[in-house]
């Protein structure tokens, strides 16, 4: 007997919080809209990898040597390369960003290769964006390496280097920043309907003045936190088949895991951000600051926090530490293995059991947090 | 004239009351911007100074003795294992413990001895090929050193030519000099959309806007009176943001104050537009704070923030220019570290005036003609 008012009790609950959702369009348009402009945005648009990166070139004296040199820079498809006649105008269009760098075969280059001299290949790159710069330098490097080996060659004297190295990246042979990237993504967007569509419905309940009305109902604590949780957790995982089918078939990431995983994980990180979102909920009150504190501790983080694009290990100790309570730390982890690298059962639990222990904390808090009553 | 300036100011008064009197809001405006410069501060790096290494040495000989304690002398590198087994280096990529294993060659150093080349084999975890083309560079750097110190000791071989780099504005290519010139555009929007995408959504909520149409106050003046509180909270955040990050992260400000404000200032009126037109067109606060959303998340991945605007493709690169944080960005971190000025940055400041006069525009006639 009991029980059935209970239930009814809940179901209320539910269908006029999946109404709310229903009638709402911002909701839905967070939930479907933006995981498809995001994951389009990092698929299609995003890309660490340089390609046709404009340099300047400048030879001061061309001949044979010069001309095989510039002429590995051409074909290869880092590089686009520009003419200048002087080391001035190259500068000049450095300086306007015209270029990102300069290589520069000053007057006694020919004559000094191969002699007892060092034959200098002066370079200069624009190092604003340091992640780029290093990259142009490190491309340039590899054509200056393969011509130096292919030029000795082609004078017929050999050239080995003393250690030669090879490399192999495993997961992603083709090195492509996209099959990380979208991955990385998809935890962004859980991130995003659990913590932020949450943060907003308690705290619209309190602006809008119908908390009040809630007291007075014999709706009990847990009954509120679930009726509020399960629309949408269901529209949670929604997007997530909507984010897995769009990664799969439309940027070809390739999913070496087993969906089951893919569920049973995605399940749990999105009951985590919904606690994360109901925390704030509870405790803001009002939805501007709601939604700032969601978008500064829940998106922000899962974009910066979560080893997603920035290397974790070389973030200072104390940042490390707060690293820890990020979920999406754990779930970037899970979803990057999960696709790229199979079910590596170590990091999946080790992951898994971090995400428990948030879900139990959060829950708890929230707990805590929601008693009806008026302050 | 003057009745009319007055409104303003009482307008405006209204505005920051409705956002300062509660004490939670008050908070949010002040203590996370400065908290998340803080800790993206130092979190936001490309630069790797913990690479951890597996070496799987099979070679007994002296030059890979020697190659090992380079490796393990590098101050960005950590040797955390030491393995014996060929079986035991995929368990180790596998489940994140290292992000790379160096395999030597049993014949390294004879090769060396003869003349030849040993060869060294780096295998590496690509779940984030960023990072793991970076920490190959770095390798690579190494190992590149070694060769000409090897090839200089044995004098058979003449020297081959040789590259001497340099680079620009950031001379020791410190990515923090990057990032937090951009977190200083992202933080400055995040607090300004939000704050004026709120302020119409917030009295349509309550119902109170129907109450301002009503009065004769002019719908411009409503629009100037809702843009002000966010432009100058923008401002002051901006100058505070600016602040810490010459005198607490020590980036150097070499060019013109006066380029980088009035980039500031066109920067946010801009995204005050944006702001109060989604404010317009939203009748309930949840819906602003999901629209100011959806135009903040595309607005920062198209910006430059993080990713250059040189590698997306060609259609995506014509949406960047509604982007006004790309904009911002190029002043502020010209300004920054090329020591811009006005004179170079001119075609950054006109696309930001276009889209506030546009945006500013819309969200006017927007107030007058969606009524609910």
């Amino acid at each position: 007997m009991i029980d059935a008012a209970r239930y009814q009790r809940l179901s209320g609950l539910i269908r006029k919080e999946s109404l709310q959702i229903m009638r709402d369009p911002s909701s839905i348009a967070i939930a479907f809209v933006l995981p498809v402009v995001l994951l389009f945005l990092f698929g299609y648009g995003v890309s660490l990898d340089a390609r046709n990166i404009p340099i300047g070139i400048v030879v001061e004296q061309p001949d044979a040597a010069t001309q095989s040199l510039t002429g590995s820079f051409e074909q290869s498809d880092y590089f686009s390369p520009f003419y200048f006649q002087t080391i001035q105008q190259a500068e000049k269009a450095l300086e306007k960003h015209k270029i990102d760098g300069i290589v520069w075969l000053k007057n006694d280059f020919a004559r000094a290769l191969f002699s007892k001299h060092d034959a200098v290949i002066a370079v200069r790159v624009n190092g604003v964006n340091s992640n780029q710069a290093n990259l142009t330098l490190g491309y340039i490097r590899g054509t200056w390496l393969s011509w130096i080996t292919h030029y000795a060659e082609a004078k017929g004297t050999e050239l080995n280097m003393p250690i030669q190295l090879e490399h192999r990246v495993w997961f992603n042979p083709a090195v492509s920043s996209r099959l990380f990237l979208v991955p990385g993504v998809v935890a962004i967007i859980m991130t995003l309907i659990g913590t932020l569509l949450t943060a907003l419905v308690v705290a619209r309940e309190w602006d809008r003045g119908t908390m009040e009305a809630l007291f007075v109902t014999p709706l009990r604590n847990v009954e509120f936190i679930a009726g509020k949780l399960i629309p949408y957790f269901i529209l949670g995982m929604a997007s997530l088949f909507l984010n897995f089918f769009l990664a799969i078939w439309l940027f070809k990431v390739p999913f070496e895991g087993s969906f089951w995983l893919l569920l049973l994980t995605g399940s749990l990180y999105m009951l985590v951000s919904l606690a994360v979102g109901l925390l704030i909920s509870v405790m803001a009150k009002n939805q501007f600051v709601a939604g700032q504190i969601a978008i500064i501790t829940g998106f922000l983080p899962a974009f910066i926090l979560s080893g997603f694009i920035f290397d974790i290990n070389s973030m200072p100790p104390a940042i490390q530490f707060i690293t820890h309570i990020v979920p999406a730390r754990y779930y970037v982890a899970i979803l990057q293995t999960l696709f790229l690298a199979g079910d590596v059962w170590p990091v999946i639990l080790a992951n898994v059991a971090a995400l428990l222990i948030m879900l139990v904390i959060f829950t708890r808090l929230v707990a805590k947090k929601t008693r009806k009553s008026l302050e | 004239m003057n009745h009319s300036f007055l409104l303003i100011i009482a307008l405006a008064l209204k505005e920051f009351l409705a956002l300062l009197r509660d004490k939670s809001s008050r908070f949010v405006l002040i203590g996370p911007p400065i908290a998340q410069l803080l800790v993206f501060g130092y979190a936001a790096n490309y630069d790797l100074d913990n690479i951890s290494v597996a070496i799987y040495n099979e070679d007994p000989g002296i030059a890979s003795r020697e190659l090992v304690s380079r490796i393990e002398g590098s101050p960005n590198i950590n040797v955390l294992y030491t393995i014996e087994k060929e079986s035991e280096i995929r368990p180790l990529i596998d489940n994140r413990d290292v992000l790379l294993v160096m395999h030597i060659d049993s014949q390294f150093s004879a090769n060396i001895a003869i003349g030849e080349s040993g060869v060294v084999q780096l295998l590496l975890d690509g779940r984030n090929s960023n990072t793991a083309m970076i920490a190959l560079n770095y390798l690579r750097d190494i190992i590149l050193v070694l060769n000409e110190e090897w090839r200089y000791q044995n004098l058979s071989q003449a020297p081959p030519a040789i590259i001497e780099e340099r680079a620009w504005y950031n001379e020791n290519l410190h990515s923090q000099w990057f990032i937090i010139t951009g977190i200083v555009g992202l933080l400055t929007l995040v607090v300004t959309l939000i704050v004026t995408a709120l302020s119409v959504a917030r009295e349509r909520e309550q119902g109170t806007f129907d109450q301002l149409l009503v009065t004769p106050v002019h719908p411009f003046y409503i629009l100037i009176g809702k843009a002000l509180p966010g432009l100058l909270i923008g401002l002051i955040e901006g100058a505070a943001i600016i602040g810490l990050a010459v005198w607490w992260f020590d980036i150097p400000l070499r060019g013109s104050l006066f380029a980088l404000y009035l980039g500031l200032f066109l920067f946010l009126l801009s995204a005050v537009g944006v702001g109060l037109m989604i404010s317009a067109i939203c009748i309930t606060q949840q819906q602003a704070v999901l629209g100011a959303f959806l135009f903040l998340v595309p607005a920062v991945i198209l910006s430059g923030f993080a990713t250059p605007i040189a590698n997306m493709p060609d259609m995506v690169q014509l949406l960047t220019w509604l982007d006004p944080l790309k904009y911002f960005l190029v002043i502020i971190r010209s300004v920054f570290l090329e020591g811009g000025g006005l004179g170079l940055l001119w075609p950054q400041f006109w696309p930001m005036v276009i889209i506030a006069l546009l945006s500013l525009a819309m969200a006017g006639w927007l107030f007058k003609h969606r009524m609910y």
